[in-house]
């Protein structure tokens, strides 16, 4: 833990919740991981800013922030971080905060991920007709009909299935999952 | 060819079942020429793509240890080969986090035993397809097996981000092996500067104006440099640059036509399979142009993007490239 006079916050949550994320404290505040990002034009801040509000205790900023939404998971931050900081898992680790704290950018999208994962929970396998069906009517109802065609698009080549996947020992991974999340409330959060 | 006699364990992924059931058919029609034998898992899951990750990290890594706890467990391990690179970015990571953090080993194992499941971390070598086809096969096994050179034909060898980062062992930024297979297979291979660059990824759902900008970079750039058609290995990456396509062309002004291939299509077709046997036809910008170019005396070298006065930066041209509203 770091020897500093701060009360422990987010920013020693987060990095306490990400497999590795304790080198965020050797964060430089050098700024590749913002020149580098394909959407860091669209984020409220930058990684490394998103950082240096973390380390200014500006908690609620940070999870009501638009900026772990929208990074894309494509890594060039992490691999171009001089620290080797896991910026991507971060991200994650950030998503899963604003969710728990229910402070989620409004253009977040946060049940989208949601829709995914009860898909997942249902059937063990993604639905991706059901996901964008669902999605796009919940959010975009004047825009579905453009959707739809491209939608029609997919289903005209094969590409959409029209009534989803089901693995076939659902109880397996459904004792695995409830464990899991068991255990995660139980220890607050990933190790 | 390794140690695994050419047998390893297959997880096909969700997206290969549905929105990319033609790279599943062509990985199977080209696998079986190259004496690959690969062995479904029995029931996989899907691997959570990135977004259970969003969510519930413990849950997320458990729901991907189920897959390695079976694919242990089945004929081929080992090795285990992925053809989507979220699939294999998630199998693979959730493989070294395990091995590397004890906490989550402890925990993750603790929920797998919940479904009577266990798995030993680092125990399977996880492995995108690519990988498998350019160092067990390797270029010259593949290129004894060309009968139909791709000569004539221009691609942009595209990877995405996930089988070269954050760290698979290939350059992260600017890897070679896929410009070196299609050069294998008599094809054009065009400098590609985006090649690593995302396609958008999940972003088409959630934020139209960041999708679209990222996916017209990487259509513009292979437009500019001439390419019959990007190449692909990734179900999202094909589904983003494909069947957004006419969106992007809406949105920008633009008439962008590349089709998005994925490489074991081209592999079948150089290897004299036809196109329906590789599941073509499936793609919304359709091959036909390009597949036409195939047999064609060497095309001349196309003309590059030109600099606007003798006096300008070399900057990308911007004309087209700003954000639009919605």
């Amino acid at each position: 833990m770091l020897y500093t006079s701060r009360k422990p916050g987010l920013y020693e949550q987060i990095m306490a919740e990400t497999p590795g994320g304790d080198v965020l404290m050797t964060c430089l505040q050098c700024g590749t991981c913002g020149g580098s990002c394909p959407s860091g034009a669209d984020m409220d801040a930058t990684p490394r800013r998103l950082f240096a509000m973390l380390m200014a205790d500006m908690d609620e900023a940070v999870l009501e922030s638009n900026t772990p939404w929208y990074c894309v998971s494509c890594y060039y931050c992490t691999v171009r971080c001089p620290q080797a900081i896991p910026i991507t898992d971060l991200m994650y680790t950030l998503k899963q905060k604003a969710i728990a704290a229910g402070k989620y950018h409004k253009e977040a999208h946060a049940d989208f991920s949601g829709s995914f994962v009860g898909y997942i929970e249902q059937y063990g396998r993604s639905f991706e007709f059901g996901l964008a069906t669902r999605f796009q009517l919940t959010h975009h109802p004047l825009k579905t009909l453009s959707k739809g065609g491209l939608g029609f698009d997919m289903l005209r080549r094969g590409r959409l299935n029209t009534t989803p996947d089901r693995i076939r020992n659902m109880p397996q991974l459904t004792a695995i999952l409830n464990e899991a999340k068991r255990l995660a409330a139980q220890h607050g959060g990933a190790p | 060819m390794t140690a695994s006699n050419g047998a390893y364990v297959y997880y096909p992924g969700c997206s290969l079942q549905a929105s990319a059931h033609a790279y599943d058919i062509s990985t199977k029609r080209v696998a079986e020429r190259l004496n690959l034998t690969f062995n479904e898992i029995d029931d996989w899951n899907c691997c959570g793509a990135t977004e259970f990750f969003s969510i519930n990290a413990l849950p997320a890594y458990s729901l991907v240890a189920r897959n390695l706890a079976l694919a242990a467990q089945t004929g081929g391990a080992p090795e285990l080969v992925a053809p989507c690179s979220a699939c294999y970015l998630n199998l693979r990571k959730t493989n070294d986090y395990m091995a590397k953090y004890k906490k989550l080993n402890q925990q993750v194992n603790q929920a797998l035993a919940a479904g009577n499941l266990h798995y030993n971390a680092g125990s399977l070598r996880v492995r995108h397809l690519l990988d498998i086809v350019v160092q067990d096969v390797g270029y010259e096994k593949i290129g004894a097996e060309v009968t139909r050179s791709l000569q004539g034909m221009r691609v942009a060898p595209y990877y995405g981000c996930l089988i070269v980062r954050p760290d698979t062992g290939y350059n992260t930024e600017y890897p070679t092996h896929l410009d070196k297979l299609m050069t294998t297979l008599g094809a054009t291979v065009i400098d590609f500067p985006m090649k690593t660059h995302c396609c958008g990824g999940h972003m088409t759902q959630i934020s139209e104006a960041v999708a679209y900008e990222l996916i017209r970079r990487i259509l513009k750039n292979a437009a500019d440099y001439g390419a019959d058609a990007i190449v692909t290995l990734c179900p999202m990456c094909q589904l983003n640059l494909d069947v957004y396509q006419g969106q992007v062309n809406r949105t920008f002004g633009t008439d962008f036509n590349i089709p998005i291939l994925y490489f074991t299509q081209l592999m079948g077709i150089a290897f004299g399979m036809t196109p329906q046997e590789l599941g073509f036809g499936s793609e919304v910008v359709s091959a036909d142009r390009a597949l036409a170019q195939i047999g064609r005396e060497e095309p001349e070298e196309r003309e590059r993007p030109k600099r606007k006065d003798k006096q300008a930066l070399p900057m990308p041209a911007l004309n087209g490239g700003g954000r639009s509203e919605s």
